[in-house]
């Protein structure tokens, strides 16, 4: 048997064989590693997800008309839209309002490109379908009450055209949505039918996107897009973009700041327990410096045992801090997280080093330990 | 050259004083008991022979080398080389076979041989028992295994404080047997006892009083014949 294999025999012995004294030291190092890891996992997942939410939570970046201009030429809208890298749209729904009349109630009809629409709008919230043919329309809640309409219902709209025509079309309502703002008191249609009612304009009245591109991106989109389509003017909603940033930071930062008190309590934790063990074991410590151990070896054995016993931990962390992360991921943030592979040896790494110096004092004081209270028999 | 000189050692322990000029010496091979009351100073007089602790005052020499004056470092390596140390209370490592608690012994010195750990076991009459833990030994066998243990690295100089303290009748006899075999292999050994039948085994007794050597008995019935 060689030297290492008797070392590894004798720091498994200690912790298989004393299993009931070290269950507690391994559950402190076990319960660090699980916070840890649950923490981290949620440190880094949610806000990744949260942002996602909120960068789709809506049009982040709308192109209306620069200050003079009527409307915005489809040209000009197009050549804004160019500006923006395609890889980063999420949706791109430019719209056309118009007054209309239904029961001889007035009410405002918008055209748009209802895919992109339900796109950049994903927190729409429609009760029946959205639009899938020609004379279909998506009617807010605020309109479905006043002429009381359900999904598959049909109505008569009128208004006047382009040309100063008057019109008269039927619609079938596909489905009422909800948004908890203005649109409720629109009627959305899609761009074919309301060019169809009203006539072609070649214009938008307003042209509303959503990027998935960090504040700075959007200032530096909405500059180039003011110095080379100087007919339209971009705005960005800053009310979505601006506290998707703030929310994110402070809750990555609170969850930083608990992740360290935990990680000094685990490390408080540990260092007892070994302090406790090493209180425990003086006699053991006694007979091996009598049979002749240098203290180079009970360090070496005692930061073994140590050492193992934050692996076991940090493995035992990795697996109960997945779940842990999925328990608070599900009953706070209503979403599951994802197993980060990344963050494994991580927590392996974080429990063995923190063991490791929650150890160093303890360890040290085990030097200390006079052979000859073996002889006196304390 | 003694294998052993003591020349003038006193212990103090803030007011209390463990050993007063003690002087001693133990030759090769010779087999020494020291004898005294509670308290007389015989494990202190151990230890400072075990290296595990310094005179106050005096020079002890062991196999030529002045181990008052050496570092606790120093006394660590000559103690893991020379010295077998045998305990009244048989202290074993609990989470270790008897076969692993003769083997740290070996890791501690050189490196660790499971064959010769079990002729180790086998000479003390325990080799049957190699893969029992101490709490599945009876007191006689955790000592048999301290045995071996202390004699694994062939020290030059066995020390056993009250080995046969704890034991009854036939362990004791078997302890007995096992020093008579390591005399008789030439091994020096200074044993503590309370049994006069135990030191009546030795060539010399010494008996501790107050710190104070009081007399020497040379055993007629010992097993050598050589005195002072
Ligand atoms: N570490 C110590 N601190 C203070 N006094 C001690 C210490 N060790 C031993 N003594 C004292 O020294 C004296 C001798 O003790 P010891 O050598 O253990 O006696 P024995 O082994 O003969 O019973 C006793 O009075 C004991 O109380
Ligand atoms: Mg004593």
């Amino acid at each position: 048997m060689t030297k290492r294999s008797m070392y590894f025999k004798m720091i498994a012995s200690s912790l298989i064989r004393r299993r009931s004294r070290m269950f507690v030291a391994l559950l402190a190092v076990a319960v660090g590693a699980t916070i840890l890891s649950g923490l981290v996992t949620i440190y880094y997942d949610i806000p990744r997800q949260m942002g996602q939410e909120f960068r789709s939570y809506g049009a982040n970046f709308i192109l209306v008309p620069a200050s003079g201009e009527e409307a915005l030429s489809e040209t000009s809208a197009e050549a804004a839209v160019s500006l923006i890298p395609s890889d980063e749209v999420v949706g791109i729904a430019p719209y056309r309002y118009e007054t209309v009349k239904i029961n001889e109630q007035p009410f405002m009809a918008a055209g748009t490109e209802l895919e992109e629409a339900r796109k950049a709008s994903p927190y729409w919230f429609v009760s029946g379908d959205w639009p899938e043919t020609d004379g279909s329309v998506l009617i807010g809640q605020e309109v479905a009450d006043t002429i009381r309409l359900l999904p598959g219902n049909t109505f008569t709209m009128t208004g006047t055209d382009g040309n100063g025509e008057s019109f008269s079309r039927e619609f079938r309502v596909s489905g009422v949505v909800q948004t908890g703002g203005t649109e409720e008191a629109f009627i959305f249609m899609s761009m074919a039918d309301f060019v169809a009612a009203m006539g072609e304009s070649g214009a938008y009245d307003v042209v509303e996107c959503s990027i998935s591109a960090p504040q700075t991106e959007l200032e530096d989109i909405a500059a180039s897009v003011t110095e080379r389509v100087p007919d339209v003017a971009p705005r960005l909603v800053t009310r979505v973009t601006r506290s998707e940033g703030t929310v994110l930071t402070k809750l990555q930062a609170l969850v930083f700041l608990v992740t360290a008190v935990v990680l000094l309590l685990t490390m408080i934790c540990v260092a007892t327990t070994m302090m406790a063990v090493v209180a425990e074991r003086r006699k053991e410590i006694g007979l091996k410096k009598a049979l002749g151990a240098p203290n180079r070896n009970i360090i070496l054995e005692f930061m073994g045992e140590g050492l193992l016993l934050g692996c076991l931990g940090g493995v035992l962390g990795v697996i109960l801090g997945f779940g842990f992360a999925q328990l608070i991921g599900v009953n706070v943030f209503s979403r599951s997280v994802h197993f980060q592979a990344a963050l494994a040896p991580v927590t392996l790494i974080a429990s063995v080093l923190i063991t490791g110096l929650a150890c160093m004092i303890p360890v040290r004081s085990a030097t200390d330990v006079d052979p000859a209270i073996v002889l006196r028999g304390e | 050259m003694s294998l052993l000189e003591i020349r003038g050692i006193s212990k103090i322990y803030g007011n209390v004083n463990a050993l007063r000029n003690v002087d001693m010496t133990v030759e090769q091979g010779e087999w020494l008991a020291v004898m005294g009351p509670s308290g007389s100073g015989k494990t202190t007089m151990m230890n400072i022979i075990g290296c595990m602790d310094k005179p106050s005052e005096g020079t002890v020499l062991l196999d030529g080398i002045d181990i008052s004056t050496e570092s606790a470092r120093n006394l660590t390596s000559i103690r893991r080389d020379k010295i077998g140390l045998i305990f009244q209370q048989f202290h074993l490592i609990n989470y270790l076979t008897a076969l692993e608690n003769v083997m740290v012994a070996q890791y501690y010195h050189s490196m660790p041989d499971e064959k010769e750990a079990l002729q180790a076991l086998d000479r003390v009459g325990l080799l049957a028992r190699a893969k029992h833990l101490p709490s599945q030994l009876s007191g006689g066998e955790q000592q048999r295994v301290c045995i071996a243990r202390a004699l694994i690295n062939y020290p030059m100089l066995v020390l056993a404080d009250e080995p046969t303290g704890n034991l009854d009748e036939a362990n004791e006899e078997i302890v007995l047997d096992i020093f008579r075999k390591l005399h008789e292999e030439g091994i020096t050994i200074v044993v503590v006892t309370h049994d006069p039948e135990v030191a009546q085994e030795a060539q010399r007794t010494v008996i501790l009083e107050h710190g104070r050597i009081a007399r020497i008995v040379v055993n007629e019935s010992g097993k050598g014949q050589e005195g002072e």
